[in-house]
């Protein structure tokens, strides 16, 4: 599969009052066309700035944003503000969290639709009506003409989700970005939106990267995952090297904290003691170190280690090999 | 909407009601003002003085006079103890002036409300911002009836750019009329102007963060797009309602400063005579003219929040 976007040490940092938050502290990573992409981590760990930062919506003031982001050979990052529109939404499309406050409630859904394809397409009020209804329908939305009309409000959460992502489909892009689009909604209706992303990357051939702290939303969907702490990659695998030979302890962690089925009910689920660090001044050396229960000399004097294994296995962890193995051959067994 | 409309009237004429009760019971314990004794004159002897009160009927009992007060405003027939003439007709012939002032300042204060709201907004924290900041503190600041004067004296009297006063009727020769007013709509709308750019501004930059002007970002809308359909849109709500409200003061009363000083015959101008001869049936009139325009607008105002924010309905329960 080739790579219709290539990120390359990307750096996004705000200046506040307090200093300046290092909040996406040189990312690396590639999406292949039809792939989905998952990118894990616990709130703040920078995933939806860099998310975000695809499209350039975390342009601001006092942010600054360096390295780069290669969409079909064209630089997202030095792209103007007008130039961004003909990627936002035509190429690249988000779906965000919480569909509630991500509509806005004075417009009907139809509507916000419509003002989407019309400010890309030079069409009829009625041809772009007659699109979002059919849109609306293609994402299950039973009774599509008559919902048209209606206002976010008067929908169900998951529905509203749907809407969401009605719109996003609504140029065709060839990505879609959907940050958290489950956390908002109860268990029942997350299986369904995910069935729903699943079911248009494979028909579409759409290429997803969706963010998330939810393994169990990564199991379901992801072809790759990449595991992200405090603004950095600590591992980027496929969804099998991720759950069966995690080389990071934080994987092992968030694994460990994970709720399965098929483990006994006396096993206790762990937690990674500590809190992440700030990311106004992050700790030298990998920045998980004072968390890891595995922490040697190396981890704070040296930068993390950049190894790939097996080609696409990144790890970013200076344990032995061996041991690793041996964690990751043990939390397989010991789950099996 | 059928009920809320029901329901609204109701309360309505309950206002209307406490408000007209709670005048006329002020009007009869004030210190000097027994309208009779006035009339009457300063050496007038008892007799003269009884001879007063049985013509304005004020011999009798006070529900009695409050009521048939209440009559003669409804079928237009009051008059004014102090110069009899009929009450009702002279508001109505200030109704033009003081609706000319109104909805003139209205469109003022709004459109440059918004302009200056919104340029702040854009331009938080930067030079415009900064001096359209000062500048609506200052009109904030400002008395109306300090600027009004300010403005006849050095405009009218000393540059002689604008007439000094006195309302010409639209009828007469619209461009006059508007001649004679743009220094009572300036005056009046420079405080709301002031206010409401703020409100603006504020609600704006609340609005900026909200996940919605990402989604609209996100969709690939225009900068411009985004600030007028979903940022300025979203932040206009507060502020339409405070007009409704503003108006419905101005209209019933709150323009008594500006028509005074700018002698345009308006019911505001009324009014103060009537309070300074302390003339209780141009008094009542008035008040209840005003309370009428201020609940009405509150009634407009609710109605027109429905139909701004969708979310919220009149008189039925919300959906879950």
């Amino acid at each position: 599969m080739s790579a219709i976007m290539t990120v390359e040490d990307l750096r996004v940092s705000f200046a506040t009052e307090d200093g300046v938050v290092k909040a996406v502290d040189g990312v690396s990573f590639e999406l292949a066309a039809g792939e989905v992409l998952a990118i894990v981590g616990e709130s703040g760990c920078g995933k939806s700035v860099t998310a975000q930062t695809l499209t350039g919506l975390t342009r601001a003031s006092n942010a600054r944003i360096t390295g780069s982001v290669n969409y079909r050979g064209r630089e997202i990052n030095g792209l103007t503000d007008n130039q961004l529109r003909d990627v936002r939404g035509e190429q690249i499309a988000m779906v965000f969290q919480d569909p509630m406050c991500a509509l806005n409630p004075v417009y009907r859904v139809g509507d916000q639709i419509t003002e989407m394809i019309r400010a890309h397409r030079d069409v009829s009020k009625k041809e772009a009506k007659a699109k979002a209804i059919e849109l609306l329908r293609s994402v299950g939305i039973p009774n599509a003409d008559r919902r048209v009309r209606l206002y976010p409000h008067e929908f169900s959460g998951g529905m509203r989700q749907r809407v969401m992502i009605a719109m996003a489909l609504a140029l065709e892009p060839d990505v879609l970005i959907a940050d958290e689009p489950t956390t908002a909604l109860d268990v029942t209706i997350q299986a369904q939106i995910l069935q729903l992303i699943d079911r248009l990357n494979r028909e579409r051939d759409l290429a997803v990267i969706i963010i998330t702290h939810d393994l169990g939303v990564v199991a379901e969907i992801a072809d790759r995952v990449l595991v992200m702490y405090a603004g950095q990659v600590v591992e980027d695998a496929t969804l099998d090297e991720i759950f069966y030979e995690p080389k990071h302890p934080y994987t092992w962690g968030l694994l460990g904290s994970l709720a399965r089925l098929d483990q006994p009910r006396t096993t206790r689920l762990t937690q990674i003691s500590g809190a992440p660090p700030s990311l106004l001044a992050p700790p030298a050396g990998c920045r998980f170190a004072p968390r890891c229960s595995h922490v040697f000399d190396k981890c704070t004097e040296l930068p993390p280690l950049e190894a790939r294994t097996g080609g696409t296995h990144l790890d970013r962890c200076w344990l032995d090999p061996d041991i690793k193995a041996h964690r990751g051959s043990e939390r397989v067994a010991h789950h099996g | 909407m059928a009920r809320f409309v029901a329901r609204r009237l109701l309360g309505m004429t309950a206002v209307l009601f406490a408000i007209s009760v709670i005048v006329f019971l002020i009007f009869n314990v004030i210190p000097n003002s027994d309208p009779a004794a006035r009339i009457a004159g300063k050496n007038a002897d008892p007799a003269l003085i009884a001879r007063v009160n049985a013509d304005l009927g004020l011999d009798k009992p006070l529900p009695v006079q409050y009521l048939t007060m209440m009559k003669q405003i409804f079928t237009g027939q009051l008059t004014s103890y102090a110069k009899d003439r009929n009450v009702v007709q002279q508001i109505w012939e200030g109704v033009p002036a003081t609706f000319s002032l109104c909805i003139g300042a209205a469109v003022l204060w709004m459109s440059l409300a918004i302009l200056f709201g919104y340029l702040s907004a854009v331009h938080a924290g930067r030079f415009a911002d900064r001096a359209l900041t000062i500048l609506s503190l200052v009109g904030i600041s400002m008395p109306v009836f300090w600027l009004a004067a300010m403005l006849l004296y050095f405009l009218s009297f000393k540059v002689e750019l604008f007439p000094t006063g006195s309302y010409v009727p639209l009828t007469e020769s619209p461009g006059d009329w508007a001649y004679h007013l743009i220094l009572p709509w300036f005056t009046l709308a420079v405080l709301f102007v002031g206010i409401y750019s703020r409100v603006l501004r504020s609600n704006m930059l609340d609005a900026m963060n909200e996940d919605y002007v990402r989604t609209a970002r996100a969709k690939g809308l225009s900068e411009r797009q985004v600030r007028i359909r979903h940022v300025l849109r979203n932040s206009m709500i507060p502020v339409i309602t405070l007009f409704g409200l503003d108006f419905g003061m101005v209209v019933g009363g709150g323009a008594i400063l500006t028509e005074t000083v700018y002698n345009l015959d308006g019911v505001g101008l009324y009014a103060g005579e009537a309070i300074r001869s302390l003339d209780l049936p141009p008094l009542m009139a008035v008040v209840m003219f005003g309370a009428f325009f201020i609940v009405f607008f509150n009634t407009i105002v609710d109605i027109l929040y429905a139909v701004l924010d969708p979310r919220i309905r009149l008189g039925e329960a919300a959906p879950a």
